[in-house]
């Protein structure tokens, strides 16, 4: 185990923090404003990755199929909002959970149907790929290295447009009092598809740059969802910047709890028990961060306190 | 006039005679198909009894399912291999004899149920839902990276387990104990539900703060009726991997989570026999559309936003409306 090597993992950490950013920013805005949980977040994602697989196939550019992952998220976003969520933005949770988990099983058997059942692959771009020179003698993926540049800068535009815009003031405004903005006459409709759209467009995009990295498949993104709904929760649902940290630390936590704990075992057991134990204490780690953060601030990091 | 009591004899008796039948006309499949039916409502009789009536929506169920599921496999794996599963502070090797099998189940479901409940239920609306989907999921990847027992493959048992000489590989027999269970369970929370903690249960849905002030405290309320659940679900759990003999940690995945509220929100949130009616709708539109076409589930989707948009009572509701209006 070397220095070199951690760093390397830390980074690894830091840019699937970046990337569960993107999801869960959406996701918690979708809540916080609209109060609306959302699964089907993850099949949105899937629609970003599986709208840039078919891209690269037609047009062999990785540009171009970015920019179709997070456009398409966002139209069919935006169609889902108008068609059927927005139907559920009065009714309680549960019928919020059914609805949005039977979208699940409508988009995944559909692209199933339209792309079949095996993988698809993205490559990465000419300019990306290999490593560069980040410290001395530490090298590191000039992809992820872009990744984790894609991900600050829509975090710094995502800070930009809710503290300082006037759209951010009506999202802010709308967390607080969804009938006295609309009573103020903002179009409370309108604003809601919008956020949707956004909140699509991000995740799509997120599909394509993780699809990048792994592979392009039906599922792709439940187990995705999962972790964004825990950083939400850890962060505490509605705030931007609650997702933002609690990402950062979900993702590290994750990434260097499975690689960590089985070589600290190895320590005390011998290597192949300590693999096993120690890859499934990994796995468990973030829930288990998730659980002690929820029993000492039952709100989360940074959520306000519920009446 | 039709009443839900007589939709819910309808419908036991229904299933009984066409086990009945199938055994007659010699179709094992369907009696197989009835089985699952009779697991899958009475895991979801189990979550029902803390979702429909203490509003509680635990997205986690499925481990209880699952940890049931495990529970049965490993002592059944053990004592078909005569291997040993713990040497401390006795010697015990597993057993195939479904009452130490469900005794068990029911002990270790409960814990978990206890456990979850009392972490769980400090929070309430989405932060539940969301911790109970955690709760879940740490169990999942703990299965999945756990070699000892299959890890994502999962094992299989080979055998059911025996109760009383009976010959449980007979798919009739496996179904006349699953339909045993199914009576004893609706019975308990028949009972349950309407007993004074039932009413109690019922009454912090509606009203927390009026439960508070007339001194009853509704967190013990929420959390015996949340391990009760549990064990329900994990005998459910328990006799599914007997029924398919085998055990994988898709019992644990939250699709199987989901698909327990599916089958209480179509049959009709907070009816005894909602689950059952879900459960046999859902296991019948499987099979029906699952035969002219592999994309079914396209299908489930919309029917359940319809269901969810339109016919809030689910299946039971809009039979007791439709009556109603004629």
């Amino acid at each position: 185990m070397t220095a070199e090597l951690l760093i390397e993992q830390f980074l690894n950490g830091l840019q699937f923090g970046f990337m569960l950013f993107l999801m869960s920013a959406g996701l918690t805005l979708i809540f916080g404003v609209m109060g609306l949980i959302n699964l089907a977040h993850g099949s949105l994602y899937m629609i970003g990755a599986f709208s840039a697989a078919a891209t690269f196939a037609f047009f062999n550019s990785f540009w171009l199929s970015l920019l179709a992952s997070f456009s398409c998220a966002a139209i069919v976003g935006i169609i889902v909002e108008k068609t059927i969520i927005r139907k559920l933005y009065n009714r309680d949770h549960l019928d919020q959970v059914l609805v949005t988990f039977a979208l699940i099983l409508f988009f995944s058997e559909l692209v199933r149907w339209i792309f079949g059942a095996f993988p698809l692959y993205l490559d990465v771009p000419e300019l990306l790929n290999g490593s560069i020179e980040i410290f001395s003698g530490i090298y590191y993926s000039k992809y992820r290295l872009f990744i984790i540049f894609v991900g600050l800068i829509i975090a710094i535009f995502l800070f930009f447009l809710i503290g300082k815009t006037n759209l951010g003031i009506q999202i802010r405004a709308g967390q607080h009092d969804r009938e006295m903005i609309s009573a103020l006459g903002v179009d409370i409709s309108k604003l809601y598809t919008l956020l949707f759209g956004v909140g699509a467009a991000l995740a799509g995009l997120a599909g394509a740059l993780i699809g990048t990295i792994q592979s392009v498949e039906v599922g792709m993104g439940e187990p995705i969802l999962i972790l964004a709904f825990v950083i939400i929760v850890i962060g505490g649902i509605g705030s931007i910047k609650g997702a933002f940290i609690a990402s950062l630390l979900v993702g590290v936590v994750d990434t260097l709890g499975r690689f960590l704990i089985p070589w600290v075992l190895q320590t005390v057991t011998n290597p192949s028990d300590a693999m096993s134990i120690g890859s499934a204490i990994g796995s468990m780690l973030i829930y288990i961060l998730m659980a002690i953060i929820l029993i000492l601030k039952p709100t989360g990091l940074y959520g306000k306190q519920l009446s | 006039m039709i009443s839900e009591k007589k939709i819910s004899y309808i419908s036991l008796i229904g299933i009984f005679f066409i086990a009945i039948f199938s055994e007659y006309f010699d179709e094992p499949y369907l009696i197989t198909l009835l089985s699952r039916i009779i697991i899958f409502s009475i895991a979801a009789i189990g979550l029902n009894l803390v979702l429909g009536f203490g509003n509680l929506v635990s997205f986690g169920h499925a481990a209880f399912f699952g940890l049931g599921g495990y529970v049965s496999g490993i002592l059944a794996i053990h004592a078909f291999n005569s291997e040993l599963l713990i040497s401390w502070p006795f010697l015990f090797s597993g057993s195939n004899n479904s009452i130490i099998i469900w005794l068990f189940t029911i002990l270790f479901c409960s814990l978990l149920a206890l456990l979850v409940g009392a972490f769980s239920l400090r929070t309430s609306g989405v932060y539940f839902i969301m911790i109970t989907l955690a709760f879940a999921q740490m169990l999942y990847y703990f299965a999945i990276s756990w070699p000892s027992y299959g890890g994502e493959d999962g094992f299989s048992i080979y055998v059911r387990s025996t109760l009383f000489g009976i010959n449980t590989m007979k798919g009739l027999n496996f179904f006349f104990i699953c339909f045993f269970w199914l009576l004893i369970i609706l019975f308990i929370t028949g009972k349950v539900v309407n007993s004074p903690f039932g009413l109690a249960l019922r009454a912090t849905r509606l009203n927390l703060t009026r439960v508070k002030s007339v001194g009853i405290n509704p967190f013990r309320i929420q959390l015996m009726a949340f391990v009760l659940s549990g064990a329900i679900t994990g005998i459910a759990g328990s006799l599914y991997v007997d029924l398919n003999r085998f055990v994988s940690p898709s019992l644990l995945s939250w699709q199987m989570s989901g698909e327990f509220i599916v089958f209480i929100l179509i049959g009709g949130l907070g009816r005894i026999y909602g689950p059952l009616i879900g459960a046999a709708f859902f296991v019948a539109f499987e099979q029906f559309f699952g035969s002219y076409t592999e994309h079914w589930q396209i299908f489930l989707g919309i029917i359940i936003i319809s269901t969810v948009l339109f016919a809030k009572g689910g299946i039971i509701g809009f039979i007791l409306e439709y009556k109603k209006n004629e």
